[in-house]
């Protein structure tokens, strides 16, 4: 039997049996495979699905995939899908109602009843994922869709050893070595032989990996595993401090900054839709053709949109300045106020998929840099 | 890994709700009246969200009395695609229901207090539940003393009531338009100058509702005669989505208007409310 703190090696046929199991024990396995140009998160059959010897280039408004040149299977920094997708999804349907001429009537959507196997989750998107756990699954009116989905998750963790120009998971402390809720945690070792140093976190993880074939990890390997994490953190492509952030960032709602940055941004939303923790959505309605089916779906929202804020009479924030101050306070300030944490674990998505390469570490840096010399919030 | 996250009811399930009695209150403003023979508890100041078929849900705050729970009372005027559709409903016709949600007034916390109740336009709504309940309780308060502006005589919502009130000997009503022809015999100008000669007290509780613009300045004049922000209370308006602090539609600042709000007390949101567009 194993112990949850023995530490196992798995080889490369070995992983792949550690697939094979999970898919075996009725998980959908969701992970990251090369699709579009980019490293995506979709079913994948097998090993054979993963990545092999993809890196990724990431800097602001840039993101290429390279060769590596070896067979790393994990040897890039994060997908531009977040496991949102998994959790939160695009679009859900919550209720259907029906009229007939004796009213309405009400159907709950069912609960998803799919277990799946989260394949690759980094550090940075274990931390997202605790973080949408206290927004959506903790409250007085929790989510039952994004509770049924979390309950059926396995979570193969698989610490990073490859940090893009746009990572900053050591500031926000959270990666690169993946803490926390996991079922069992890899890291992937290229010298000599193509192995994974295996972590259990949880007995559904123990049980999973006790029907592939392991050998117990030698003190070389966990040194080794060690050593990629502990090297990953110095390859950061950002930092930022968090020191005083939230009460910097609040005595600073009228820097000219957020002027600056208006400038620049789009509104297209793209770093809210690539953020692993951004979980705003809007409810809409579709009817058939008939008017009497009336399907109410909940899909993400942005609170970049123009219609986000709209109450009778017109938007409480029309500008972009007030939008992106919305964005970048919440994550960074007001988070801690809601749900006593940083809304941003430094995955560096916003920065890599936004279109104009806005970067929100040099944002908060150049209002650290010249803050406002007094507080409008306080008056 | 699987977590322990409790199994949840879905927070989006309506209740189907047949509309017993619709009536005009204004040009476009409406009141909807909900038979529910187990009763609808809820506390004055909270809010329904209301779904018309196909169409969509709105926040709609409710306006019927405490006391009779099994009367479900929402009055609503048409400005929004969800209201303009509701505005053509009648009784018989069917709306979603569910809450109720958000936080409400400070009614236990007034008592033994002098309480000020000052609204304009459609604030006397929300409103109305809490005045319902002053009335009911009158014993438990001090002095009740209820402001009401509308934009002319034409525009004072609940008109019946506000004149019964202003009858009753143990409560004072003043009502204030910004504009009438020469059937008015009240004062012409805003809420705020109502309060001109009020006897007010530091200690007196103010409940407050109605356009943004009109509680900022009832809270400037109510800083100039001593009444502390700790004891002025608030209802704000914010989209909202889902009610249930999901959607993140209602954020100002820290704060989830559908859950922690819609009803503040003023000094815990006047910071935001003070920066523009926040």
């Amino acid at each position: 039997m194993l112990d949850l703190n023995q530490r196992v090696v798995l080889d490369r046929a070995g992983f792949a049996a550690l697939l094979q199991a999970l898919a075996d024990d009725g998980h959908a396995l969701v992970g990251p495979t090369v699709g579009d140009g980019a490293i995506v998160l979709d079913a994948i059959a097998g090993i054979d699905d993963l990545p092999r010897g993809v890196g990724d280039d990431q800097a602001p408004g840039h993101y290429r995939l390279r060769d590596r040149g070896d067979a790393a299977l994990f040897g890039y920094a994060v997908s531009p899908h977040a496991w949102k997708r998994e959790l939160l999804p695009p679009r859900v349907p919550l209720v259907q109602i029906r009229r007939s001429a004796t009213g309405l009537a009400i159907e709950a959507a069912p609960a998803p009843t799919r277990k799946v196997a989260f394949i690759g989750v980094r550090g940075c998107e274990l931390a997202a994922i605790a973080i949408q756990d206290r927004v959506l699954a903790t409250g007085a009116h929790p989510d039952a869709d994004y509770a049924a989905r979390r309950a059926q998750s396995f979570i193969l963790a698989v610490h990073c050893g490859s940090p893009a120009g746009t990572c900053f998971c050591v500031s926000m402390e959270t990666g690169p070595r993946a803490r926390g809720a996991f079922d069992l945690a890899a890291t992937e070792l290229l010298d000599g032989e193509h192995r994974f140093v295996i972590e259990i976190g949880s007995d559904a993880g123990r049980a999973i990996l006790a029907r592939v074939a392991s050998r117990t990890a030698t003190t070389d390997d966990v040194t080794a595993a060690t050593a990629v994490t502990d090297h990953a953190a110095t390859q950061m492509g950002r930092a930022m401090p968090t020191a005083g952030l939230r009460d910097l960032l609040m005595a600073n709602l009228e820097h000219p900054r957020w002027q600056h940055v208006a400038d620049r941004c789009l509104g297209c939303a793209n770093c809210t839709m690539s953020c692993p923790t951004c979980f705003c959505t809007s409810v809409e309605d579709t009817t058939d053709l008939s008017g009497d089916v009336a399907t109410r779906t909940r899909r993400w929202d942005s609170c970049f949109t123009a219609d986000f804020a709209y109450v009778h009479g017109g938007s409480a924030r029309p500008s972009l300045r007030a939008r992106y101050r919305q964005w970048m306070t919440h994550k960074l300030a007001t988070w801690h106020d809601q749900f006593d944490s940083s809304g941003c674990v430094g995955c560096g998505r916003c920065i890599t998929w936004c279109p104009v390469g806005i970067d929100l570490t040099e944002e908060v840096a150049a209002i650290r840099a010249a803050p406002a010399p007094r507080s409008h919030a306080d008056g | 890994m699987a977590t322990s996250l409790p199994v949840a009811a879905n927070a989006y399930a309506l209740e189907p709700m047949t509309i017993a009695r619709a009536s005009r209150d204004l040009d476009d403003v409406f009141t909807f009246e909900f038979d529910v023979p187990g009763g609808f508890a809820f506390r004055p100041g909270q809010f329904n969200m209301l779904y018309v078929h196909g169409v969509g849900e709105v926040p709609i705050s409710i306006s019927g009395d405490p006391a009779t729970p099994q009367r479900l009372v929402h009055t609503i005027r048409a400005v929004g695609t969800v209201t303009r559709v509701m505005d053509k409903l009648k009784a018989g016709d069917v709306l979603g229901v569910r809450g109720p949600y958000g936080a409400a007034w400070p009614l236990d916390e007034l008592r033994g207090k002098d309480v000020l109740v000052m609204t304009g336009g459609l604030g006397l709504a929300p409103l109305r539940p809490a005045i319902l309940h002053l009335l009911a309780h009158r014993g438990d308060y001090g002095r009740i003393t209820i402001l009401y502006g509308a934009r002319s005589p034409a525009d004072i919502l609940y008109r019946d009531e506000l004149a019964r009130w202003r009858g009753r000997f143990d409560c004072r009503v003043e009502a204030i338009v910004d504009r009438a022809g020469r059937d008015w015999y009240g004062p012409i100008g805003v809420v705020t100058r109502l309060l001109d000669g009020l006897p007010l007290d530091p200690d007196d509780g103010v409940l407050l509702c109605g356009p943004e613009i009109m509680m900022r300045f009832a809270v400037r004049a109510l800083d100039e005669r001593g009444v502390p922000r700790t004891n002025i209370w608030v209802s704000l308006e914010r989209s909202m989505k889902c009610g249930v602090g999901l959607c993140g539609h209602c954020q100002l600042g820290g704060s989830f208007v559908c859950k922690d709000g819609p009803v503040y007390r003023f000094d815990r949101i006047a910071p935001a409310l003070q920066v523009r567009e926040l």
